[in-house]
């Protein structure tokens, strides 16, 4: 009812208003507003495209620690460019590691292939320097190497140390032989003259555990000086030899005594036309500088010695030396027991290489050839034993009483048999020089022995009590009469002294005669003066004139 | 309760601008104030749609925006990208909870609100929904109001970027995400704008 009436009166007052004035507007088709949120899927789209496109491959890399390593923050990076980045840390499922992830760019995408090699750049201080000073500021950041492997990969395990070689280095891999690792590590140096030319990247043991494998890195240009001959030593440590030139003290460098390192050298008899070694080519790594400039041995013999006496210092490594040569070394000392004499001769097996002998061997060998038409080892030791070789234990060091083999020219040795077929070939021996210097010294002490101590101390207990017996009477008898002698003596210098004293009458008397002398020797003198001018006075007698003495006198005394 | 009657239902107009009331001529089209010469209508035209369309334009860039790092920081330690919810998370870390939670209220919070609320506001308009008519209109209000302070992060780099500029030491440099996160707040406010409050009142008028 109100509603009904309140539009009427209000349809008066709204006649009354103005009315709008129409006006021609140019006008946008609403549709058109679509085109904002169009845009802005467009926007987001290009976005994702643009991400999707940007986006490298996803990576795992396994590290031992996280240490220095957080999410969205470390970079990765090859050559100090940033190549990706660590999105996210966990463990592994076995707790044993932990798994980095990794963004890598797309640039990066051949980082994901199979022999890239992924470290943590930590800062280092070693022995042989310091790196990454730089992640002290900026903390860690994974270093990259990628190789040449085209295989996708997308998980890693990461290097505990950095990559030695970057991917690509001028220069050459060999691999080395040897017994033991030594001091060696990854990054040790190697030397070449002295100057640093590589180092070592990589060792392993060898499968059947019984020899390691050393991978070394030499930088071009000096890779050409590791030629086919080349020999390869462990300069680790401090070669201290004493010899006719005194003391001499040998090492590469102060961070190889500490850290080792690995030299190369060839050999100056090596031909020098040997051509350089290939990559990957393989060496023995020797023990010490000595041992790799050594000739080749060539073919070992294998000998066998039996002594017949104690060798106690003489031990596997001894070395066998043909006058004074060192040509082999003992391999083993064992113990046998022989029925017949019921005794225990000690064999010793050593291990012999000829061509040591140098220039001495190929002439035996020429003239066996040439006399007899057979050159083998056992005819050759046959001759020899004919002539008079034997060997001979003989002590290299009385301090220590270390033994050596010496193969020695025995003269009026005794004959003996020798058999060519044997194997191992027997040496004949002869009691060694120690030996020999034992029975001296034993036949010397028995002779002291014989020296009858006790009676000639007897004799000379004897002696002594005669002299004792002398002293005593020498005491008792001539010393009392001694002693008034020299009273007697005393006195009689007294009265010496009475007489010559200071205020002795003889001395007076003596010195007023001497006055009364010199008195009387100066008017001597006047009178001979007188005499002088006055010859005539001993004639005339004195005249009145005064005397020049008293005319002097007279001028004075006015 | 009774509802006081529409312009609409008389057939009147009222101009935005000044004010003045005049008879709608039937059609809305080119309608302009006697006065002041702006532009009358009785309803903003296709409000709705553009509305929606500006709407949906923000929620989709509010997306990039979030997740585009919206400014770089070097320092000595190394250059980082930070988006807001890692700056968020940073300042959260670091013990700063009033600082954190300011720029989590001001940068996600208020505008995923504004979506919500003016998605409300259109989808209950358009079904003419009877409910909460005045609390409705007072929503419109509050996100018209807020809408000049979304501009928050985008300040912050702002002023970061020119300020801190220490060479080595320091340096802060924008990123794209500011840009889609400045439009966002553009666009979210050119929707509140199109929205015609109004459009809340029509419908069924004689419940409530």
């Amino acid at each position: 009812m109100t509603e009904n009436e309140k539009p009427s009166e209000l349809v008066d007052e709204i006649a009354e208003l103005p009315t709008p004035v129409v006006r021609q507007r140019s006008r946008f088709g609403v549709s058109l507003i679509w085109l904002v949120p169009a845009l802005a899927a467009l926007i987001g789209l290009s976005l994702v495209v643009g991400k999707w496109l940007k986006a490298g491959p996803v990576i795992t890399i396994s590290f031992q620690t996280a240490e220095g390593i957080e999410a969205n923050k470390t970079q990765v990076k090859y050559k100090n460019v940033v190549i990706g980045k660590v999105t996210a840390i966990n463990l592994s499922e076995d707790r044993s590691n932990i798994v980095a992830e990794v963004n890598l760019d797309k640039s990066a995408t051949s980082f994901a292939t199979a022999d890239t090699r992924y470290w943590v750049v930590r800062p280092r201080v070693g022995l042989g320097g310091i790196s990454g000073v730089d992640t002290l500021i900026s903390g860690a950041f994974i270093g990259a190497d990628v190789g040449e492997s085209t295989e996708y990969q997308d998980s890693f395990v990461g290097l505990e140390t950095p990559a030695p070689v970057t991917h690509g280095a001028p220069g050459k891999r060999f691999v080395l032989h040897t017994g033991d690792l030594g001091s060696l590590d990854i990054g040790s140096p190697v030397y070449y003259r002295r100057i640093p030319v590589g180092r070592v990247v990589a060792y392993e043991l060898d499968k059947d555990g019984q020899n390691v494998s050393l991978q070394i890195f030499v930088d071009a240009p000096h890779d050409r000086y590791v030629t086919d001959a080349t020999r390869f030593w462990n300069a680790s440590g401090v070669d201290v030899s004493l010899g006719a030139n005194g003391l001499q003290i040998n090492s590469q460098s102060l961070a190889t005594v500490l850290a080792g390192g690995v030299a190369f050298q060839t050999p100056p008899y090596a031909p020098s036309t040997s051509p350089v070694a290939k990559e990957n080519s393989q060496f023995t790594l020797y023990d010490d500088l000595p041992k790799a400039m050594a000739r080749p041995d060539g073919e070992p013999q294998y000998f066998q010695m039996r002594f017949q006496q104690s060798m106690r210092g003489l031990a596997a490594d001894a070395p066998v030396e043909f006058l004074g040569v060192s040509i082999g070394s003992v391999l083993s000392v064992k113990l046998d027991y022989d029925e017949k004499t019921q005794r225990f001769p000690v064999v010793v097996n050593a291990v012999v290489y000829p061509l040591r002998l140098g220039i001495a061997y190929d002439k035996l060998v020429a003239m066996a050839q040439r006399d007899d038409g057979d050159s083998s080892a056992a005819h050759l030791l046959g001759k020899l034993v004919g002539n008079g070789l034997r060997a001979q234990a003989r002590s290299g060091n009385l301090l220590t009483g270390q033994m050596y083999v010496a193969l020695d020219f025995v003269p009026n040795a005794k004959k003996v048999e020798f058999d060519a077929s044997a194997e191992p070939l027997l040496v004949p021996t002869v009691p060694g020089s120690f030996d020999q210097l034992q029975e001296q010294v034993a036949e010397i002490v028995e002779k002291v022995n014989d020296i009858p101590f006790d009676q000639i101390g007897k004799n000379l207990n004897n002696s002594l009590a005669g002299l004792d017996k002398t002293i005593q009477r020498v005491n008792g008898e001539v010393l009392p009469s001694l002693k008034g002698t020299l009273d007697g003596a005393k006195t009689t210098l007294g009265s010496v002294n009475g007489v010559v004293g200071d205020d002795s009458k003889v001395l007076n008397d003596l010195s007023q005669t001497l006055r009364e002398v010199q008195r009387m020797a100066r008017s001597l003198r006047v009178f001979g003066d007188y005499l002088d001018r006055h010859p005539e006075a001993l004639i005339r007698g004195r005249n009145d004139s005064p005397a020049p003495a008293d005319k002097r006198l007279g001028k004075e005394k006015p | 309760m009774n509802v006081p009657p529409r312009a609409i239902d008389l057939g009147l107009v009222g101009c935005h601008v000044c004010g003045m009331v005049c008879r709608h001529k039937g059609s809305d089209v080119g309608l302009a104030c006697p006065r002041c010469g702006s532009a009358l209508h009785q309803r903003r035209h296709h409000a709705y749609a553009i509305t929606w369309a500006l709407l949906i334009a923000a929620a989709i860039l509010f997306i990039p925006a979030n997740l585009v790092p919206i400014m770089n920081t070097a320092s000595l330690y190394g250059s980082y990208d930070n988006t807001i919810i890692g700056g968020v998370v940073e300042f959260w870390h670091n013990k700063e909870y009033d600082i954190a939670v300011v720029i989590f209220v001001a940068s996600i919070v208020v505008p995923t609100l504004k979506f919500i609320a003016l998605g409300l506001l259109l989808i209950t308009s358009k079904r003419g929904a009877r409910r909460g008519r005045r609390q409705r209109a007072k929503l419109y209000r509050g996100v018209e109001l807020i809408g000049y302070w979304s501009m928050l992060d985008v300040f912050v780099v702002a002023l970061m970027s020119a300020l801190v500029h220490f060479g080595l030491l320091g340096s802060a440099a924008p990123r794209p995400g500011v840009i889609y996160f400045g439009l966002v707040v553009v666009l979210t406010m050119f929707a509140a704008m199109s929205f015609d409050p109004r459009l809340i009142w029509d419908g069924d008028s004689d419940d409530d």
